[in-house]
């Protein structure tokens, strides 16, 4: 336990002193992260990216509607709930999105005729929502030990008018933003798993921020490697 | 997803307890579950936990036209959500008896009880008042809602701050909160719901029931009260009778909880208006325990971006480079017009049209031509000019046509070597044809 505080203190220092930040923009807003904090789901996780926050609850593998069975692989359902009025297009396109990431990744062909349900809920929204659903999500399922052939996060991009690329944007950088991207990239090759897109952008700038997002990425797998270290550093 | 029974063995085990005036957690009979409420960044946003139980709480306003009847006075509205998060048995858009239940209960103890101040949020008579949205999510499922929901409810409404306005003659103006600063509501009293589950037909009673003994319990008896002692709401349900002396001690009982959970309210909120002002952390990333091993923070992490721009340059030079545009359209005939390389339109082809066929013609002869260059086979200008033009209806014309430019050597040349024997003074002409279009 104090093993795992020291390095966590000195990958912080570390990372400091490596990086010289571009701008103020080409940074990762503070990330926290609670697992297993709800008692009825069978994985459960708070995702804080900056101010913005979601809690993620996993059911399943679990019994299925016969309706929805699918006879070779468990049926993967995922519910966004937003904080204020009744779920809306926007969140069913969310909702998708999320769905298709995390179907392909989860190895649901483990567990035929099953269903996975992941819940999440908006607690405050202050830009990357998206993203930050994702992150949630993946630490959900991780808490909820379903199989998967990779971790994935989610990570947001904007583009100013002038070009400059932010990362992780606030609500106010979303909305001034020329563009805004969003990816979910898996941890094994750092590969491509989904990417939405909103406004104008060239390819080449879409090149940029794939780039941006893979480096970023990769501070998101340590955070969780580093999170799920500390939680498994006692027996 | 079904709830899972309670076993009968289960069942008369927590009886058996209750009976023996024990309870799973170790609580006594009247001792309520710890108790926790934790605020978001934004105004009017709170979590409430009692014990395993979770509630979020978001409190929302809007300009809207009154009710007709009610010129003067601001809406309330109330929306307790039961969401599958909080137990699989929930499913998600269904209206189950128990939301029914639980919405118009919490309505009953907090828009009845008159806790808040309508009238303060008419803005204009008959024209414009505020509506106030309360919403509850259910985050985790572990018995006594109501509470947990009532208690959400008001610390979120104390927690509020509407944006100010302000009216001159007829105009009404809307505050931004870096203008003037939102006000708070006007709020009354705090109505604060305590429930009680009785057993064995109200032989026994316990305070602040959870979720397993929920499930065995006999009735529920329900009493909204504030911290003056004043009774708002009152509602026993399961069908138990209860003798007066039963309620009268459950609702002094009420008085006692409800004056400790006042107390708790009002230290927390003012516990976050202290943290606010002084400009220190709040939110619910300053809620999370650092101790506890399963949570985990990381502070603001800066990525190094100066790569992007070549990693992005290298991607994009090793990528096949983008198919040549035509950059003129094509026109066929007024009215029409061609872009890029695709073949036109081909509806209505049916009939033979004359039109259609020279158009048809003019196409294969692209693909003839390069043809021609690349087997060598050149048919040079056997036939005169004047020669007339043999369309073949034949089934491989209509392939040419339709054949993707992608590799078309293989059949076009067998089609070619078919028709040099079938209609070799075809060729030139057409070849002719296409030179005058591209003109």
């Amino acid at each position: 336990m104090e093993g795992a505080m020291h390095t966590t203190a000195k990958v912080c220092t570390e990372t400091g002193i490596e990086f010289s930040p571009r701008g103020p923009g080409c940074s990762l807003r503070h990330f926290a992260c609670e697992q297993n904090l709800l008692s009825r789901p069978d994985g459960s996780a708070a995702f804080l990216q900056g101010d913005t926050s979601i809690l993620a609850g996993v059911y399943g593998p679990a019994e299925v509607k016969v309706s929805k069975e699918i006879f070779n692989k468990a049926t993967l359902e995922v519910i966004l709930r937003p904080k204020i009025g009744l779920p809306g297009v926007a969140e069913k396109s969310r909702e998708r999105l999320i769905r298709n990431t995390c179907e392909a990744v989860v190895l649901g062909a483990l567990h035929p005729r099953t269903s996975i349900t992941v819940v999440l809920q908006v607690i405050s929204d202050a830009g990357s929502l998206l993203a930050c659903c994702l992150n949630a999500a993946c630490m959900a399922l991780v808490d909820a030990g379903v199989p998967m052939r990779a971790l994935f996060c989610g990570i947001t991009c904007a583009l100013d008018s002038d070009g400059t690329l932010v990362l992780d944007p606030t609500a106010k950088q979303e909305k001034e933003a020329r563009a805004v991207l969003t990816f979910a990239l898996d941890s094994v090759d750092r590969k491509l798993l989904m990417s939405t897109t909103k406004g104008l952008y060239s390819d080449a700038e879409l090149q940029q921020c794939l780039a941006a997002a893979q480096t970023a990425s990769q501070h998101v797998f340590r955070f969780y490697r580093e999170s799920l270290q500390r939680r498994y550093s006692k027996s | 997803m079904k709830e899972t029974p309670l076993s009968n063995c289960e069942r008369r085990f927590l009886l058996r307890a209750i009976e023996e005036k024990k309870r799973l957690d170790g609580r006594q009979t009247y001792d309520y579950r710890n108790i926790k409420i934790s605020f978001g960044t934004d105004y009017g946003c709170c979590i409430v936990e009692l014990g395993k139980t979770r509630v979020l709480g978001q409190v929302s306003c809007e300009l809207v036209a009154p009710k007709l009847n009610r010129a003067t006075e601001g809406i309330l509205f109330f929306n307790l959500e039961l969401s599958q998060m909080a137990a699989p048995a929930f499913e998600p858009g269904r209206q189950s008896d128990l939301l029914v239940k639980l919405n118009r209960l919490l309505e009953r103890c907090l828009r009845n009880s008159k806790c808040i101040d309508t009238e303060s949020l008419c803005v204009v008579a008959g024209e414009k008042v505020w509506q106030i949205r309360v919403d509850i999510h259910l985050l985790n499922h572990d018995g006594n809602i109501i509470d947990a929901a009532s208690i959400a409810a008001v610390v979120a409404l104390c927690h509020f701050r509407r944006p100010d306005v302000s009216v001159q003659g007829e105009e009404v103006t809307l505050y931004t909160p870096e203008e003037r600063d939102p006000v708070a509501l006007s709020i009354h009293h705090m109505p604060i719901c305590v429930s009680f589950a009785f057993f064995q037909q109200g032989t026994y009673l316990l305070v602040d029931p959870n979720e397993r003994e929920e499930r065995v319990m006999d009735g529920l008896l329900v009493i909204a009260m504030n911290k003056h002692r004043e009774i708002c709401t009152i509602q026993s349900s399961g069908g138990i009778m209860l003798l007066k002396d039963q309620v009268l001690r459950c609702s002094k009982i009420a008085g006692v909880k409800v004056a400790e959970i006042t107390e708790l309210i009002q230290k927390a909120l003012e516990n976050d208006q202290k943290v606010r002002k002084e400009g220190g952390k709040f939110g619910f990333a300053e809620s999370i325990a650092n101790q506890r091993i399963t949570a985990f923070k990381m502070e603001k992490a800066p990525v190094d971006t100066s790569d992007v721009e070549e990693k992005a340059g290298e991607i994009i030079a090793e990528a096949e480079p983008p198919s040549e545009v035509v950059s003129k359209p094509v026109l066929w005939t007024s009215g029409t017009a061609r872009i890029g390389e695709g073949v036109e339109n081909s509806w209505g082809d049916l009939e033979d049209s004359e039109k259609d066929e020279d158009e048809g013609g003019s196409h294969e002869a692209v693909i003839l031509d390069n043809i021609k260059m690349d087997t060598g086979a050149g048919v040079s200008d056997i036939g005169s000019q004047d020669d007339p033009i043999v369309l073949s209806d034949s089934e491989e014309e209509e392939m040419i046509i339709l054949e993707p430019d992608k590799n078309p050597k293989k059949i076009r040349t067998q089609t070619t070597s078919a028709k040099q024997e079938k209609a070799p003074s075809k060729k030139p002409m057409k070849k002719r044809k296409k030179k005058r279009a591209t003109n």
